[in-house]
């Protein structure tokens, strides 16, 4: 009986040695609860916690291949922050702990999973140590402003070509009825020569022109 | 009191009241507007500027909030209407653009049209290069998210560029990825493309608005006048509606009377009336000169003075909307991450602090361990100097209302609304640019008098992106800067003296009286009178001597966008390299002497052919 209780005792105190604040092996989580989902926050309790030892002991499974089990994801220093440090000891060896580098891994690779086992994001369960890998934001090609510009200059090309066709015809426009005038002036002052008085058509643009000498 | 001085040949060189009447009735080549609508609507396009937008307010708050608006008004009503007034009744009494004008009254005087079109020139470079950078802006809206949202990854892909971490995102996608700025004005950095392409948009919707005279550009201020107005209106609406709008009207509209006794505040005031106006540029004179002879420009230069202050106090009530907006957001920011690193050092649960019992949580938890709290580096979170930073110029347009931007739902719609809005605003600006550079180079025979008038507008803008390819460098903000400080300010205040003194001393005060007598049946009251004679010109005197004297005392600097300077992510301030003050010469002193040294050239040229003869 005794040796029973003194080897939970060294058990017990052999685990609170290998979890510690600061540990070498160790890293600090923590989870912003109330930040992330505010009026839906679930409470923290050993049930969460549970499950926290249970994702990471998945991580663990699905980076290394060995059964991680719950029992091996060792936790210490809880807070009322919701702030804990962990380690992760092997299955092999339950005294041996795992590489700080191997630990990082794991959590890297499934990260996402462990996160949305919580409801929360990479800003709201912080690893400490352990900065996420941020979504590189991917410039779409063609590059949109270029589409624009494309479009606006193909309106402002249409309204050069638009403006000089104008001002051609306009100048050709002009140029006719200068023409069909002097044609004119040139008809009646000849009809009024003849002293008949023919049916030309009265251009209204000379209407005014002293050149017409009133008769 | 009545000095005038000698002007020999002064009736032959003008129309006569019967000319004047009688070209007034017969249809001739000269352009004419189609309606007074279309007349009064492009000298408020022309009038209402970037610079209603972003540098009005600033100027108002800085100098004493609702208390500036007093000075303000003052220097319009006793410099801006009797300045404006004066360029409106010669246009349309001489019937020409700036050189004509000023040639007409003396020969010797074409030296203030000269100035008058290079300050127009110099100034509308600049100007389109602004309406570039926000064509560049408007063109990068129309994607999901918006790219001034999003720093770029550094390599291991774990954080941001660390340019971006330290400043902001949007500060990065100005002077990074638009500008892509070097570090000294003397440092070229090579050619900005996407920049190039966006000048080459700006300058051929120019041209093409510009091409036929006023017969386009007074079509095209339907759109480009109005629109800025409705924008705002819009703005203003959804700014009401934002968190914060209140605090930033009432930062903008809190009167501080201690302003009031600083000269400063009347300089400035006196300055922002000066250029608000677009006084000296010409462009007015031009406009003016195709109204019909018996056109009411008393009316028009009232109506013009009152409607640009109200829609600069407009102008400046929506932008503080949009800043007490973001100071809020930013403020609420800063508290959060500060009572963040609270609760993370003392491991305290997440309600323990909020916003309403930070005050007293912070003073308990430093009274109690003041070394934590010392190394934990809070900063302190003060509205006031959020409300105050960077909020003039291009910093308001480009990183202070993208920023408030960005927190709005429907970013997208908002952000072209606004950049929509300030190419209006500058596009119908450029139209009196182009008006003020184009028809002195007519008057002065600078091309054959054949090519029609498409010809030289097309050339002109085509010359003027040649030369605005300095602005698309790399160093392009500091030279814009630099055009901006110095080809804007000077010039346009002695071309103002000089356009007084001519008026009133060469012209001839009464003559001027009879003229307003035959166009609109009334000589000028008493207000014109001292107006024209005294108060303005020696306002426009105080101002100007002052601003040399301030302007010579102080060492020239500018600011810089350094990463590597140590107050990054503020602009570093560094002096000019040496050679910049001929550049300053040419931009401030060649248009302000045009005047003296076409008279003495003139002078010269004349004797020396007496001599000969």
């Amino acid at each position: 009986m005794e040796d029973v209780v003194f080897l939970l005792l060294c058990v017990s105190s052999a685990a609170a040695q290998l979890c510690a604040p600061d540990a070498s092996n160790g890293y600090k989580v923590r989870l912003s609860i109330l930040a992330a989902l505010g009026d839906e926050a679930y409470l923290w309790n050993d049930s969460e916690m549970f499950l926290f030892r249970a994702a990471l002991a998945f991580a663990m499974r699905t980076a290394d291949g060995q059964n991680y089990d719950v029992s091996n994801v060792l936790v210490c220093d809880e807070t009322p922050r919701v702030s804990f440090w962990f380690v992760v000891t092997s299955p092999l060896n339950p005294t041996q702990l795992v590489e700080r580098r191997q630990v990082e891994e794991a959590v890297r690779k499934s990260r996402n999973r462990i996160n949305s086992a919580f409801l929360l994001t990479d800003k709201t369960l912080e690893f400490l140590g352990i900065p996420p890998t941020l979504a590189a934001p991917a410039p779409p090609s063609p590059p949109p402003w270029l589409i624009v510009f494309g479009v606006v200059m193909g309106a402002a090309g249409a309204g050069i070509v638009l403006v000089l066709v104008t001002s051609v015809m306009q100048k050709r426009r002009k140029k006719k009825e200068e023409q069909t005038g002097i044609d004119e002036v040139e008809e009646e002052s000849r009809a009024e020569e003849n002293g008949t008085a023919s049916d030309g058509v009265y251009n209204l643009s000379f209407s005014d022109n002293d050149r017409l000498t009133q008769m | 009191m009545r000095l005038v001085l000698p002007n020999p040949g002064l009736d032959l060189r003008i129309p006569s009241y019967e000319d004047l009447d009688r070209m007034d009735k017969e249809e001739d080549d000269r352009p004419k507007w189609d309606n007074k609508t279309q007349y009064i609507l492009t000298c408020v396009g022309f009038c209402i500027g970037l610079g209603n937008v972003w540098r009005f307010p600033y100027l108002c708050q800085s100098h004493g909030g609702g208390a500036f608006l007093i000075p303000y008004l003052i220097l319009m009503v006793l410099e801006g209407m009797p300045l404006l007034l004066l360029e409106f009744a010669i246009g349309q009494r001489l019937r020409k653009g700036s050189v004509g004008v000023w040639r007409s009254i003396n020969p010797y005087l074409t030296g203030v049209g000269i100035a008058s079109m290079l300050v127009s020139l110099l100034v509308g470079l600049y100007y389109n290069t602004l309406v570039a950078w926000i064509i560049w802006y408007l063109f990068n809206s129309f994607q999901n998210p918006l790219p001034w949202t999003q720093c770029p990854l550094n390599e291991n892909g774990t954080g941001f560029v660390p340019e971006c971490q330290q400043s902001s995102t949007v500060d990065y996608y100005f002077y990074r990825v638009t500008l892509n700025s070097t570090t000294s004005i003397a440092d070229s950095g090579g050619i900005n493309w996407p920049i190039v392409l966006c000048l080459l948009t700006a300058w051929t919707i120019v041209a093409i608005c510009c091409i036929r005279g006023i017969s386009t550009a007074g079509k095209a201020v339907y759109v480009t006048a109005i629109l800025p107005y409705i924008v705002l209106g819009i703005f203003l609406i959804r700014g009401l509606t934002l968190k914060g709008a209140m605090s930033g009207l009432k930062f903008l509209f809190t009167p501080d009377v201690n302003e009031l006794i600083k000269p400063s505040t009347w300089l400035d005031a006196g300055a922002q009336v000066f250029y608000a106006f677009g006084l000296g540029w010409g462009g007015l004179i031009s406009f003016s000169s195709y109204n019909p002879v018996h056109n009411n420009c008393v009316q028009d230069a009232v109506i013009l003075s009152v409607v640009t202050s109200l829609t600069s106090v407009y102008a400046a009530a929506v932008t503080y909307c949009i800043i007490g907006f973001r100071a809020t957001e930013k403020y609420d920011t800063c508290i959060s991450d500060n009572i963040e690193k609270l609760l993370n050092k003392f491991e305290l649960p997440e309600d323990n602090i909020t916003t309403s019992n930070y005050e007293e949580a912070f003073n308990s938890l430093n009274s109690s361990y003041p070394d934590i709290v010392l190394g934990l580096d809070i900063k302190t979170c003060d509205m006031q100097t959020l409300l105050s930073e960077g909020v003039e110029g291009t910093g308001l347009a480009f990183i202070v209302f993208t920023e408030a931007i960005t927190k709005m739902p429907g970013s997208q719609i908002w952000s072209v609304l606004l950049f929509v809005m300030l190419f209006s605003l500058g596009l119908s600006t450029l139209f009196g640019n182009i008006e003020g550079v184009v028809v002195p180079l007519k008057d002065l025979n600078v091309f054959p008098k054949n090519w029609p008038h498409e010809v030289l507008t097309g050339l002109t803008c085509a010359l003027a992106f040649i030369i605005c390819l300095l602005f698309a460098q790399n160093s392009g903000l500091y030279w814009v800067t630099l055009f901006d400080n110095f080809a804007g300010s000077v010039p346009l205040l002695t071309i103002g003296l000089f356009e007084m003194i001519a008026v009133v001393y060469i012209y001839g005060i009464d003559r001027f009286n009879e003229d307003f007598e035959f166009m609109v049946g009334y000589k000028p009251s008493i207000f014109w009178q001292i107006s024209w004679r005294f108060t303005s010109p020696l306002i426009v005197l105080v101002i100007l001597v002052f601003y040399l004297v301030t302007q010579v005392q102080e060492a020239l600097t500018y600011s810089v966008w350094d990463p590597d300077s140590e107050k990054f992510p503020s602009l570093a301030s560094v002096p000019y390299p040496s050679w910049i003050y001929v550049i300053i010469f040419l931009l401030a002193g060649v248009p302000s002497l045009a005047v003296p040294a076409y008279a003495l050239c003139r002078f010269v040229f004349v004797c020396c052919t007496k001599k000969k003869e």
